[in-house]
């Protein structure tokens, strides 16, 4: 049954974890994640579950580690400042195969870099998954708890200021997923079994010292998720010139001005990554393999742009026509997010401006 | 195994939650004695089965692979937040962390400290041995004034390092905090006491009375330069003066 409301992006998202199966969340107040918190504080025990206001961003995230690791469904939220605070746990998570979904509401988009390659130490990823809208943060949110069980991989789902605290209709549709395996991996107390150890350090059976076995594993998943979990919006890519690459809610700036740009008659097209990482590398090449020019629109000083070079590998130029765009609340909110000049930036790379 | 002539009579073994009868630490170390002894109460109090084991990094690192327990490692420091979300979660488990003082009192200060405020209902262990034992013999929070180390050499001064946190008593103010006793593993009856205020640090819990914690001053011969016997006179000349045993609260 479907159910369509009017919430904003941040209790919308922190709604659909809840419908997802999220009974476990710690959090620290911080601009703008805070109405996540404020949200799983009351809605949270309504259901059986539990609300941490942490003391810290660093307790915050031990304290999801420990009810993810008794196989709860679990959920952290900051900002790019407090997700810095706990790249350490993120990290060693990872190598523990510890699901949790930690969602970065963050100051523009400047936390790109932090998201797809992480700030912690050693070998690992998170998938990263990046919403436009409201609705896709629900529908995403869902899927970031189906994916962090599916893989025994964190998942951060990277919004922003606007997608935080704007308004929008929502559909809690129920998604179908098929059924996952039981988590054999959660500490739960021996009972009936030898005890077992959840770490990042090493095996989960007892006297077993093959540390790099078990770190292997929680690696060698990373081609699995490449070829399963890589999303993409397109649009008009078929006869494209030139392509526009723009991810989260800017993105939903940059595809009106492509539509803008092809009632002028420009024959330019769109690709919003979904999915951070993995990259959708593969869509991305073979538009610009058709393309005059590749153009990318993001709010920092280019980190993105270096991943669309990757994938582009020469085919054609690539432009970044984005840049730090910040208003005096420094939420990452600024003169960019405007439609006629982000169209102006793209009929300046296509060669027409 | 040698055979074992048939008038010989057993009076001592392994707990059996032990899965190995050896340990990797060094000769003279206090830990493995407070390891059987969690082991050996958590036997007695019929535990195994819904006892979660929370570690911290330190020396006693190695233990969660021979406990036949479930274990969470935990980041160091983080063992209390990460007990928190466990406890939380799962009311009914039997939840113990295990941490070093450079874990508890260095590294994670305000972890402990934030726990026991909320009066979380798990129990705390820390393991004192004055020094970080496993990075080599260097100062932590804890090392005792005029105590030798890699970096208090020529002893710690107060001047120059500050004083040793005594965190038992920084704790015992705490109103969550129901169950606060030190403890020592260097005699016979020294460990008697400790036997005595682990069960009553985990009734405390069981209970539901609040955060417990067990402080255990540990002999480490190694980073205290000496050798294996002379550890445990030395944790009674050196450790005991500034960390004085008993029940703070209760």
């Amino acid at each position: 049954m479907s159910e369509r409301v009017l919430m904003e992006g941040s209790a919308a998202m922190a709604e659909s974890a809840v419908r997802a199966g999220c009974r476990f969340y710690a959090g620290y107040p911080i601009t703008p994640s805070t109405e996540i918190l404020e949200y799983m504080s009351v809605r949270l025990p309504q259901v059986g579950g539990t609300c941490m206001n942490a003391e810290s961003e660093i307790e915050a995230i031990g304290m999801v580690w420990g009810a993810a690791g008794c196989g709860v469904r679990s959920m952290i939220a900051s900002t790019g400042q407090g997700i810095s605070l706990m790249q350490e746990s993120f990290a060693e998570l990872a190598n523990a195969q510890i699901p949790v979904v930690a969602v970065n509401m963050c100051r523009g988009q400047g936390d790109y870099f932090q998201a797809t390659r992480g700030g912690g130490h050693g070998d690992y990823r998170f998938i990263v998954l990046a919403p436009a809208s409201a609705q896709e943060a629900v529908d995403l949110a869902q899927l970031a708890f189906h994916l962090a069980d599916k893989w025994r991989n964190p998942v951060m789902i990277m919004g922003d200021f606007l997608l935080s605290h704007t308004s929008e209709i929502v559909d809690f549709r129920p998604p179908a997923f098929p059924e996952l395996p039981p988590k054999s991996w959660a500490i739960t107390g021996a009972d009936g079994r030898r005890g077992i150890t959840l770490s990042p350090l090493g095996p989960a059976e007892k006297l077993s010292t093959d540390i790099a076995a078990a770190l292997s594993a929680a690696t060698a998943k990373h081609g699995g998720i490449k070829g399963e979990e890589t999303r993409a919006e397109t649009g008009h890519l078929d006869d494209a010139e030139l392509v526009v690459v723009a991810f989260g809610f800017p993105g939903r700036f940059a595809k009106y001005a492509v539509r803008l740009a092809r009632e002028r008659g420009l024959r330019v097209g769109f690709v919003r990554p979904i999915s951070l990482w993995p990259f959708p590398s593969e869509v991305i090449a073979a538009a610009a393999a058709r393309a005059r020019a590749v153009a990318v629109f993001e709010l920092n000083a280019g980190q993105m742009v270096e991943d669309v070079e990757l994938a582009v590998r020469g085919r054609a130029p690539v432009h970044a026509i984005g840049g730090i765009s910040h208003d005096h609340s420094g939420f990452g909110v600024g003169p960019l997010l405007n439609v006629e000049l982000i169209l102006q930036r793209i009929e300046e790379a296509y060669g027409t401006a | 195994m040698t055979d074992v002539p048939a008038s010989f009579e057993k009076v001592f073994e392994p707990p059996d939650l032990l899965l190995r009868a050896e340990h990797s630490l060094c000769p003279g170390c206090g830990e493995p004695v407070a390891l059987r002894m969690m082991l050996e109460l958590i036997r007695e109090l019929g535990l195994r089965e819904r006892t979660i084991c929370v570690a911290g990094i330190g020396c006693y690192t190695a233990f969660p692979m021979i406990m036949d327990v479930d274990v969470m490692q935990a980041l160091h420091g983080r063992a209390p937040s990460v007990a928190t979300g466990v406890k939380r979660v799962r009311p009914d488990a039997f939840v113990f962390t295990m941490q070093g003082d450079g874990d508890m009192v260095s590294e994670g200060l305000q972890e402990v400290i934030h726990a026991a405020a909320r009066g979380e209902k798990f129990t705390a262990i820390v393991f004192n041995n004055a020094v970080f034992g496993e990075t080599g013999g260097h100062m932590t929070a804890a090392t005792v004034l005029g105590q030798h180390t890699k970096t208090t050499v020529g002893g710690r001064d107060r001047e120059r390092h500050g004083s040793p946190i005594k965190i038992c008593e920084l704790v015992a103010q705490l109103e969550g905090a129901a169950y606060v006793a030190r403890a020592a593993a260097h005699t016979p009856s020294a460990i008697k006491l400790a036997q005595q205020y682990l069960h009553d640090a985990f009734r405390a819990q069981l209970d539901g009375k609040g955060f417990s914690l067990v402080e255990i001053l540990t002999m480490c011969p190694t980073d205290w330069f000496v050798t294996p016997d002379q550890g445990p006179a030395f944790l009674e000349k050196h450790l005991v003066p500034t960390y004085p045993l008993g029940v703070i609260k209760q």
